[in-house]
């Protein structure tokens, strides 16, 4: 449930940057903006500051939905037991480098 | 003048503006109307005194007289110091603060472009380290202009105020003397005087989006910090803040 919007408050924005080619956009913090331009320059001042990030993404938190916490344990537990979906059953050669 | 002499000279009129500016917006830490922007202007304070650094530093070893940045920076009086009146007008409001950076970006932004052409290495080096830097801070400083000169009725009357006030000390920006003409004739220095056109461009550009509208191009201008070290009365107490630590305890270290 969001809350009513103050009037004098930025509403929020979720934060996902990318640190290098290749590896995928983390989820980071969040920030306060007026709109998606200034979310992202609030984004590279507040989160890249030491170079964390090649490329930030933002989304208005209220976007953004969540599962309901209290279902937590029949979508989740089920998987406990089910080690064999964990890739660790074979040996991978040393040839074939890094995957 | 030799070129020693006027180098000399316009290293410090380059690193006394932003370290000027860098310390004025340093003021604004812990006081910024939100987080993002309290650390926002913290971060272009400090790409400022960096390259406040690098030049201070060059300027040092350029005079060859045994003294260091810490030295130009925190050990010389008022009148020595070069850099532009306008960046040493007080902070004010938001609406002031941003006003004055943009003036002095869209300056620095086209000051930068042509001094990376520069005959004089290290010079051409710190150019092109603090043009990347003041790309950003003349677009993060436009968009603020924008938002707020066409944002509220009463955002636009202070950004309009600002424009007005401050509109006296750009004209300095564009001055140039001796040490100019020297440095100029062996291709160190640019000549400031096309600059002027397009820096009214980009600024009555950017005015046009904001709705605000650009101060008579013939006004009167104030000038006197960069060429002479004759500042405004701002700047003894900024060098008063400035320059304490560092002249009651001449050994401390961090």
């Amino acid at each position: 449930m969001s809350k009513p919007k103050s009037k004098n408050e930025w509403p929020l924005w979720e934060v996902f940057i990318r640190s290098k080619a290749g590896l995928s956009h983390k989820h980071v913090g969040s920030v306060h903006a007026a709109d998606h331009e200034m979310a992202i320059e609030n984004a590279r001042d507040v989160y890249t500051r030491r170079s964390e990030g090649i490329s930030i993404w933002v989304v208005e938190s209220n976007q953004v939905h969540a599962n309901n916490p209290a279902e937590k344990d029949s979508l989740f537990e089920p998987a406990d037991d089910k080690i064999y979906r964990h890739p660790t059953f074979y040996e991978i050669p040393d040839e074939v480098g890094h995957i | 003048m030799t070129i020693k002499e006027a180098l000399f000279q316009y290293t410090l009129r380059q690193g006394d503006t932003s370290l000027i500016l860098g310390h004025r917006l340093s003021e604004w830490c812990g006081h910024g109307p939100k987080l993002e922007q309290d650390i926002a202007l913290i971060n272009i304070a400090l790409d400022l005194v960096g390259q406040s650094r690098s030049y201070l530093e060059y300027a040092a070893r350029i005079e060859d007289k045994n003294r260091t940045e810490d030295d130009l920076a925190y050990h010389r009086a008022e009148r020595e110091f070069k850099n532009l009146l306008l960046v040493e007008q007080p902070n004010g409001n938001w609406g002031n603060t941003i006003m004055r950076s943009f003036y002095y970006d869209v300056f620095h932004y086209l000051f930068l472009h042509e001094l990376v052409k520069s005959k004089d290495e290290q010079i051409a080096a710190i150019a092109q380290k603090s043009l990347k830097e003041v790309t950003y801070h003349l677009k993060h400083n436009s968009d603020w202009v924008i938002r707020l000169g066409d944002g509220t009725e009463e955002s636009h009357v202070i950004m309009q105020t600002a424009a007005d006030e401050l509109w006296m000390f750009t004209g300095e920006m564009f001055d140039m003397d001796e040490v100019d003409d020297i440095l100029m004739k062996e291709g160190i220095a640019p000549d400031l005087k096309p600059l002027h056109s397009k820096w009214l461009q980009k600024v009555k550009d950017v005015f046009t989006e904001a709705t605000l509208k650009v101060p008579p191009e013939d006004a009167w201008m104030q000038s006197g910090g960069k060429l002479k070290g004759i500042h405004s009365e701002q700047m003894g107490f900024i060098l008063s803040e400035m320059q304490y630590l560092p002249r009651a305890y001449p050994d401390a270290t961090w």
